[in-house]
C-alpha cells in the first residue's frame, strides 16, 4: 500500500496564467483525486450593475475577461438589445462577426502557445505568440485596442471597416493562415508533441454530455454542440459546420482548436462578401424592462448571460455562466487517476479562463 | 555589478481580468522581447528580482501576494501593470476589491492603461531596473556597515 500525499497546486504556478488553487491527492505519481478551490480573482462584478447605467455596463462587461472581451461585450449587448426590441443594423451585425471571428483566432493561438509552454516546447510557444501578433495588428488597426477593443454598444458598433480595408483584412488573413498552417502541422503531425497529448485525460461523449462540458471540450468527444448555430449575429447568413472529433483526448481538443482557426478564417473571409451597406448602429433611448436569456459561442464555449431589467437606468440583476466554469467538473474527472506529469496538460486543454469563472 | 543586466521577473494575477496577463506574456515573446534585455520569466519568487502584479488586489489574493513578495530575496522592486493594480479601476467599486496593489505591498512603478500596452510595461520594467540597481548599491552599502559593526563589535568583546 503506498502513501497517499496531498501535494498543493497553485494559485501560484508557473504553467498557470491566472490563480487556481488544487489540491492534489497522489498516490505514488498518479491523482487519487483533485479538489479545486477557486475565488482568488471574484471582484464581484455583478453587483456593479446597480451601481452603473446600462449603457455604460458594457465597459464592465467586456472586463469580465480580456481574452474574450468583445464577446462578452457583445453578449451583454444582444440581451439589452434583445429586452428592448432594438433592430440592430445588418452591417453592425456583420461586424461583430468578424471581431468575434477574430478574437477567437486570436485566442486559440493563444491557447496553442501556452499548451506548449506547459509540455515543454517552447520555440512552438513563443512561434504562436509571434503569429499571434499578426491577429491583433488587425484587431488594433480596426479598433483601436489589441485585447480590449471597447467597439460593441448597445444599438450596434462603435466603428466601422470601410471595404478596402476589409478587403485587405482577408488578404491578410490568407497569408497568416498559411503561416499558421505551418505551425499548427507541428502540433497535428509531431512525434513528441502527440507523444506527451494522445490518450491523455480520455473524456467520452457520455461524460462529457452529463458533466455539462462546452465548447471543444465537448466536440472534442464527438458531440456536435456550437452556439453559434442557434443564429445570433450575422452567422445565420454563413455556412459552417461545427468542428468534431471523435477521441476526446488532449491531442483531439487541441486538434479542434487548430481545425476552428481555419473556420474562422473562412467565416471572416464569407462575412467580408456578404457585407451589407447602411448604418452600423441605431440610437437608443429609455430603458430596458424585462428579463432575457443570451447565449453565444466563445472560444472557451457557450457563455450565458441573463439580464433582468425592472425599467430605470440600472438593472437589477445581472448573470453569467462562462465556459470554463461548466468545464471545470470535467478537469477534475480528468484529473482522477492522471499521472502527476501530465496535469499542467489536462488543466491546460480545457483553456481555463479563471477570472471568466469567478468575475 | 551587472545585475541589471539578468534581472528575472515573476508575474501573479492578483485579481486582473487577463487583459495585462496576456500583454505581460506578449512583451516576452517574439514581437516585443523583452528577454533581449536578458529579462526572463520565472514561476519561482525565490528566483526572481521584479514581481509584475496585474489586477487589483481582493481578500483572497491579498495574502498570495504578500507571501510573494516576501519570498523575494533583496533588493526587490515591485510593478503594478495596469489601472486595476494602480488603483482598482473600473472594478473599484466592487464590494471585494480592496483597491490597488500597494495597499498591501509597496509598489515602485505603476504602469497605467487597460490593458496596459507592451510598450508601456517594457518602459515600466526598464524603470524598474535602474531602481532595482540603486537599490543593489544600498543594499551592498547597508551588508557592508553592518560587517562593519560586526567586526567593531567583536573586537570590542575581545578587549573585553
Amino acid at each position: 500500500m503506498s502513501q497517499r500525499n496531498v501535494i498543493p497546486f497553485g494559485p501560484q504556478h508557473p504553467v498557470l496564467p491566472e490563480p487556481i488553487h488544487l489540491d492534489l491527492v497522489t498516490e505514488d505519481e498518479t491523482v487519487i483525486e483533485a479538489i479545486p478551490s477557486i475565488g482568488f480573482v471574484h471582484r464581484g462584478l455583478e453587483k456593479l450593475v446597480e451601481k452603473k447605467d446600462y449603457q455604460d455596463f458594457v465597459y464592465v462587461a467586456e472586463r469580465i475577461c480580456g481574452i474574450c472581451s468583445f464577446m462578452h461585450g457583445m453578449t451583454y449587448c444582444q440581451a439589452v438589445e434583445e429586452i428592448m426590441e432594438i433592430a440592430v443594423p445588418e452591417r453592425a451585425l456583420y461586424l461583430r462577426t468578424v471581431w468575434a471571428e477574430l478574437s477567437r483566432i486570436h485566442s486559440h493561438l493563444m491557447w496553442l502557445g501556452l499548451a506548449a509552454d506547459a509540455f515543454g516546447f517552447e520555440s512552438l510557444f513563443m512561434n504562436c505568440w509571434r503569429l499571434r501578433e499578426g491577429i491583433l495588428d488587425i484587431i488594433e488597426a480596426t479598433t483601436g485596442g489589441r485585447v480590449i477593443f471597447g467597439s460593441c454598444k448597445i444599438g450596434g458598433v462603435r466603428r466601422d471597416i470601410d471595404d478596402e480595408t476589409m478587403k485587405g483584412i482577408v488578404e491578410k488573413l490568407g497569408t497568416i493562415g498559411a503561416e499558421i498552417g505551418r505551425t499548427t502541422d507541428v502540433f497535428l503531425n509531431d512525434y513528441s508533441v502527440q507523444h506527451r497529448l494522445k490518450g491523455i485525460g480520455v473524456l467520452s461523449g457520455e461524460e462529457a454530455h452529463a458533466l455539462g462540458t462546452v465548447g471543444p471540450v465537448l466536440r472534442a468527444s464527438g458531440v456536435a454542440m456550437d452556439a453559434r448555430k442557434i443564429d445570433y449575429a450575422a452567422y445565420r447568413n454563413l455556412k459552417f459546420e461545427p468542428v468534431v472529433e471523435k477521441a476526446g483526448d488532449c491531442h483531439a481538443r487541441c486538434r479542434v482548436r487548430v481545425r476552428e482557426i481555419f473556420q474562422s478564417v473562412d467565416l471572416i473571409g464569407q462575412a467580408a462578401r456578404k457585407m451589407p451597406g447602411g448604418e452600423i448602429f441605431v440610437k437608443v433611448t429609455g430603458a430596458p424592462n424585462g428579463e432575457f436569456f443570451s447565449r453565444v459561442e466563445q472560444p472557451r464555449g457557450e457563455v450565458i448571460y441573463y439580464v433582468k431589467a425592472n425599467g430605470t437606468k440600472n438593472l437589477q440583476r445581472f448573470r453569467v455562466r462562462t465556459p470554463t466554469f461548466a468545464n471545470l467538473p470535467a478537469m477534475v474527472k480528468m484529473l482522477e487517476g492522471a499521472s502527476i506529469a501530465d496535469v499542467p496538460n489536462i488543466i491546460l486543454t480545457i483553456d481555463p479562463c479563471i477570472s471568466c469563472v469567478e468575475r | 555589478m551587472f545585475f541589471k543586466k539578468s534581472p528575472w521577473i515573476i508575474h501573479y494575477d492578483a485579481t486582473s481580468c487577463n487583459g495585462c496577463d496576456i500583454e505581460v506574456v506578449a512583451s516576452l515573446t517574439p514581437m516585443y522581447d523583452l528577454e533581449r534585455f536578458g529579462i526572463v520569466n520565472t514561476g519561482n519568487p525565490k528566483h526572481a528580482d521584479i514581481f509584475v502584479v496585474t489586477g487589483a488586489v481582493n481578500e483572497s489574493s491579498r495574502m498570495v501576494v504578500k507571501n510573494i513578495y516576501d519570498q523575494m530575496p533583496n533588493p526587490k522592486v515591485v510593478v503594478a501593470v495596469g489601472i486595476c493594480a494602480t488603483s482598482g479601476g473600473v472594478f473599484r467599486e466592487c464590494y471585494n476589491v480592496l483597491g490597488g496593489v500597494d495597499k498591501v505591498i509597496p509598489v515602485d512603478v505603476y504602469v497605467p492603461g487597460c490593458a496596459a500596452r507592451p510598450e508601456s510595461i517594457i518602459d515600466g520594467i526598464i524603470t524598474a531596473l535602474d531602481i532595482l540597481e540603486r537599490r543593489l548599491v544600498e543594499f551592498r552599502k547597508a551588508k557592508s556597515e553592518a560587517r562593519r559593526q560586526e567586526k567593531k563589535l567583536r573586537r570590542y568583546h575581545l578587549n573585553d
